[in-house]
């Protein structure tokens, strides 16, 4: 197993009174995909967005536990440097209004990068990395909302490829678009995990089997507490579920 | 649901003859109910016309390039044009906005962007917020004369600015403050979630992610609120009445006062006999105002599409 990029120590997550994560430890190994699985409402985007504190944004978010990225507790972390680090693709594809030359720049712009060169070599790198490059490399000045949904997500992800980060998350990133495109960014991740480390959520659980070397099983019962059932190497986790509850999973009983 | 005792699992089928009148009659009422909608809105339009053709009727013969371009002489026969008015109306205009909009967009940006911590900011935080958000609110609904009276009282008499630009434009910013903050907000809040959370993600501050990404999304929004004050102060008399004077002059520096087209518009009814005069201003007012209303309309046609592309 590779080092540890990102762990949680008896982690739990409070909405007001409301227990939405509990006890969650969890190590997830540097430069591997790690999915995350679970029927809806267990929790798998809360946690998720524990690595880049996205959870800051709601009102009488409180947690319990640690939360660590590279050994260093990440709520001590300041936020802004944090977010450099881990980035985030999002479930539907959200580009800004802007061309898809300042979208990728953007990033990089507001950590403060302002040479035109420095900008243009990022911008190239960046969607040739999340393979975008040869699609649009003729109409850099054209609108992101112009792209269609699968290249819009690639967008996204080269986005956040341009603020160097370590870590990508990714919140159901093909939840929104078709077959087509659901398969380049499944080879897209395939290829990123070279270079960075992998979270990604997803109710496909057969997208878990082809894209992630460990899967981490969430469940949850009436009381609607997200609790981490099994966490393996994905091959193991399909062939060898430990827990009735992952089998059941699996195996498409419910959820 | 409490399930209705059923032996068949398909409805009772009506008798045609039935189902045939209860269609007519049915039709009938919709025919019926269309017509009093269409009624309404004949009425509606019909009123706006006989309003704008009457004051352009009496007022059309008044109107002329000379009528615009030359000064008022003042006078009980009301002799002149309305130049100097049309330029105190823009000086006004400029002035109102200069001190309203950076105000009321601030405050705007201050009370959305902050608004979680309503719920959940410090006690002095949260009541600030409180109080903001409850004073936009009344503001809003208060006649306009008060807020003259009180530019009266503050700016004309007690800072001693006198009856001046100055204090007209402080008041008229007052006036038009309320306005600028609701639209301004409701421009920001149309502005998706998910640029924001987008931009935060990618290491921006709360700062960059408003002035980079959320204000240039809900620029139009906000400028159509600028062009709603701008219409407000173009047809506003109650402030300035009380806070500009009355000179027809060209006002020479902020300390001075003047006039501004309503109000030439209601000294040359009230103090003169020039009535068509009168409605030939009120005809150079109407037009300015429908053009900012086809500028507005414009804005938000480009908005709502700017909004679908994002959806």
């Amino acid at each position: 197993m590779n080092a540890i990029k990102l762990e949680t120590n008896a982690y739990s997550l409070f909405y007001g009174k409301f227990r939405a994560l509990e006890d969650i430890s969890l190590k997830i190994p540097e430069k591997q995909v790690t999915a995350i699985i679970g029927p809806s409402g267990c929790g798998k985007s809360t946690f998720l967005r524990t690595f880049n504190r996205m959870n800051d944004l709601i009102p009488g978010v409180r947690t319990e536990g640690q939360a660590l990225l590279d050994g260093e507790d990440i709520f001590s972390m300041d936020v802004v440097a944090l977010r450099q680090r881990v980035g985030m693709v999002f479930q539907k594809p959200n580009p800004f209004p802007k061309s898809i030359y300042d979208n990728v720049a953007y990033g990089p712009r507001v950590n403060g990068i302002r040479d035109k060169k420095a900008l243009d070599e990022i911008v190239e790198t960046s969607l040739r990395g999340a393979a975008l490059w040869d699609e649009v490399k003729d109409n850099l000045g054209k609108s992101g909302l112009a792209l269609s949904g699968g290249q819009q997500q690639r967008l996204c992800i080269a986005r956040a490829l341009a603020v160097r980060p370590s870590v990508i998350l990714m919140d159901e990133p093909a939840a929104s678009l078709d077959p087509i495109a659901t398969q380049r960014i499944e080879e897209l991740i395939r290829q990123l995990v070279e270079e960075y480390t992998i979270v990604i959520v997803t109710h496909n659980m057969q997208q878990a089997g082809r894209v992630s070397d460990y899967t981490a099983f969430f469940f949850t019962d009436e009381s609607s507490t997200g609790k981490l059932v099994e966490f393996n190497l994905t091959r193991k986790i399909f062939t060898n579920p430990q827990d009735k509850r992952t089998e059941d999973y699996i195996t498409g009983r419910f959820g | 649901m409490n399930a209705p005792e059923m032996t068949s699992t398909r409805p009772t089928e009506l008798p045609s003859s039935r189902t045939s009148a209860n269609l007519r009659k049915r039709q009938a009422a919709q025919k019926f109910g269309f017509g009093l909608l269409w009624l309404a809105s004949l009425v509606v339009i019909l009123i706006l016309l006989v309003v704008v053709g009457y004051v352009f009727l009496t007022g059309f013969k008044s109107l002329s390039w000379e009528f615009l371009t030359t000064a008022p002489k003042g006078g009980l026969s009301g002799e002149g044009g309305i130049s100097t008015t049309i330029l105190t109306t823009i000086y006004l205009v400029g002035l109102i906005l200069v001190i309203a909009a950076p105000l009321g967009i601030g405050a705007a940006i201050f009370l959305i962007e902050y608004q979680e911590q309503t719920k959940t900011g410090g006690k002095f935080l949260r009541g600030l917020l409180q109080a903001a958000n409850f004073g936009v609110e009344t503001l809003a609904g208060i006649p306009s004369i008060i807020f003259g009276l009180f530019g009266y009282a503050l700016f004309v008499s007690t800072l001693k600015f006198g009856f001046s630009l100055l204090s007209a434009g402080l008041a008229g910013a007052c006036l038009v403050l309320p306005t600028i903050i609701r639209t301004t907000q409701e421009a920001l809040l149309t502005v998706p979630v998910s640029l924001r959370e987008g931009s935060l993600a990618l290491g921006a501050t709360r700062w960059q992610t408003i002035s980079k990404v959320v204000l240039p999304a809900a620029i139009p929004g906000i400028i159509t609120g600028i062009m709603l004050s701008v219409g407000r102060i173009i047809s506003e008399t109650a402030v300035f009445y009380v806070t500009l004077g009355g000179s027809y002059r060209l006002p020479n520096s902020l300390l001075s006062g003047g006039r501004t087209l309503s109000l030439h518009l209601y000294y040359l009814a009230m103090d003169t006999n020039a009535f068509e005069k009168a409605m030939g201003t009120g005809a150079v007012l109407i037009v300015s105002i429908i053009l900012i209303n086809l500028v507005i309309d414009l804005i938000s046609r480009k908005l709502s599409a700017g909004v679908r592309q994002n959806q």
